[in-house]
């Protein structure tokens, strides 16, 4: 029977304790706004996932991991008649493009990118289907939830505060004018160059995170550490409607009118003190 | 009797009551309580309303500074003690960057309410542990046309230089038209 709830009632980290602590085995779907997770457990332990239904397909992660080269890809695509996962591997493998570890190691990097913006989650619907596994020809891992709980915690918390640092994904970037660090100086890492090159007031952050294939808090941690060094500033996107003024009550939109000498009366009154 | 006020805001415990009670001619009037939640180590008293100082300019003019709670469950007050403010100095403790992000917070949240002159004081700078008003700076990311002014909210003439800089401030911007 199907273990059925909601996230707010149970949150992810429960659930994932009660998978490993269980050690069950059996696929667990996770839905929200549209976006659908399953992930497959064996013995408690994680061993494959998929983010809505998308097959990303071993030869494009590896490439995307910078394992395989575009035309390496072709070939095996090429040599492979089954057009599965574990064949096409195995291809890679045999002719000496890369090793078994570097398979496993990349898989895993993917499938625990899933599962930690499933930290992120505070509402959904979950249901666990009890010893239902992938299909054979998938590739899997083996990955124990202890140390994926305690590394999901701790995203969760950096979450919240990315959250609260960069509200609103539907802001815009732009380089400030006098920038702290000269760019040229410092070292940047392959994806704060891949969002830094679509920086451009009319491309809003949401739209930078599409095209390159970032999550949430992928985009959402890279703009806050570039807003940090103080190479880049939020800018309401160019051509965007005028957001409507904030609900304040009108007494309090202007400051009381006074004149220059009101003020000056002020500033003699406090120097005397 | 004319009046105009001024509002010292800023997180838990930056040192706005302080700051009030060393330039207000009156006793503050302040609704201190015993903290009963986390905060308790830091604190023995926390402002749940406001506090409030007062510096009579001449018999026809008063100047009112009000203390905002520090803490956000009571954040509610903040636009009420806001109406009408001729500026308002947000107080930091310079010794505590786990406030920063909070004072960033409340700064945003006050510019919302008003388009009205603001500085940042630098506060506790007598500390051995105090980050630089510049570093404050670029911890708050704040422009360079923010006024980030050092304070010790004991001393009176620092805390006249704090209200100072926020008058200069409005009388620019009085001048600007």
């Amino acid at each position: 029977m199907a273990l059925k709830g909601r996230l707010e009632d149970f949150d992810i980290t429960k659930l994932f304790n009660l998978v490993h602590l269980a050690r069950k085995t059996g696929a667990l779907t996770l839905e929200r706004d549209g976006k659908k997770v399953t992930l497959y457990f064996k013995g408690g332990k994680l061993i494959y996932a998929i983010k809505d239904s998308e097959e990303k397909g071993i030869l494009n992660l590896l490439f995307r991991a910078g394992k395989l080269s575009r035309e390496q890809v072709r070939e095996i695509e090429a040599r492979s008649r089954l057009k599965s996962d574990k064949e096409k591997a195995l291809i890679a493998i045999s002719t000496g493009y890369l090793s078994k570890e570097d398979v496993l190691e990349c898989l895993q990097r993917h499938f625990l990118e899933i599962v930690y913006e499933l930290f992120t989650w505070q509402t959904g619907a979950f249901s666990f289907e009890p010893d239902v596994l992938p299909d054979g020809d998938k590739l899997t891992v083996s990955i124990d939830l202890a140390n994926l709980i305690l590394e999901g915690t701790r995203r969760q918390k950096e979450w919240e505060i990315l959250q609260e640092e960069i509200p609103d994904l539907d802001m815009a970037l732009k380089f400030t004018e006098n920038p702290r660090t000269a760019i040229r100086n410092i070292s940047l890492t392959v994806d704060e160059w891949r969002v830094i090159s679509y920086i451009n007031p009319q491309n809003t952050i949401r739209q930078i995170a599409r095209y390159n294939s970032m999550s949430d808090y992928q985009i959402r941690k890279i703009v806050y550490g570039l807003l940090s060094a103080g190479l880049v500033e939020l800018v309401p996107p160019a051509g965007a409607p005028k957001a409507p003024p904030p609900e304040i009550p009108p007494a309090l939109q202007a400051p009381p009118k006074v004149s220059k000498g009101l003020v000056q009366r002020l500033i003699d009154r406090i120097k005397r003190l | 009797m004319q009046a105009v006020k001024i509002v010292v805001t800023g997180p838990f415990n930056s040192g706005k009551t302080q700051f009030i009670r060393t330039i207000s001619e009156i006793e503050v009037v302040s609704t201190e309580r015993k903290i009963t939640d986390e905060f308790r180590s830091i604190k023995e008293q926390t402002t749940v309303a406001m506090d409030f100082g007062r510096i009579t300019v001449d018999e026809n003019l008063v100047l009112y500074l009000f203390g905002t709670p520090g803490q956000r469950r009571f954040d509610f007050m903040w636009d009420i003690l806001s109406e009408g403010m001729l500026g308002f100095v947000v107080m930091v403790d310079s010794t505590s960057p786990q406030t920063f992000r909070e004072a960033r917070y409340i700064l945003d949240i006050f510019r919302r309410y008003a388009k009205v002159p603001y500085v940042v004081a630098a506060n506790k700078q007598d500390l051995p542990d105090a980050w630089s008003p510049e570093d404050l700076r670029i911890a708050l990311r704040l422009n360079s046309n923010v006024k980030v002014i050092p304070c010790v909210a004991t001393n009176k003439e620092s805390v006249k230089r704090v209200l100072l800089e926020l008058l200069y401030l409005v009388l620019e911007i009085l001048e600007e038209g």
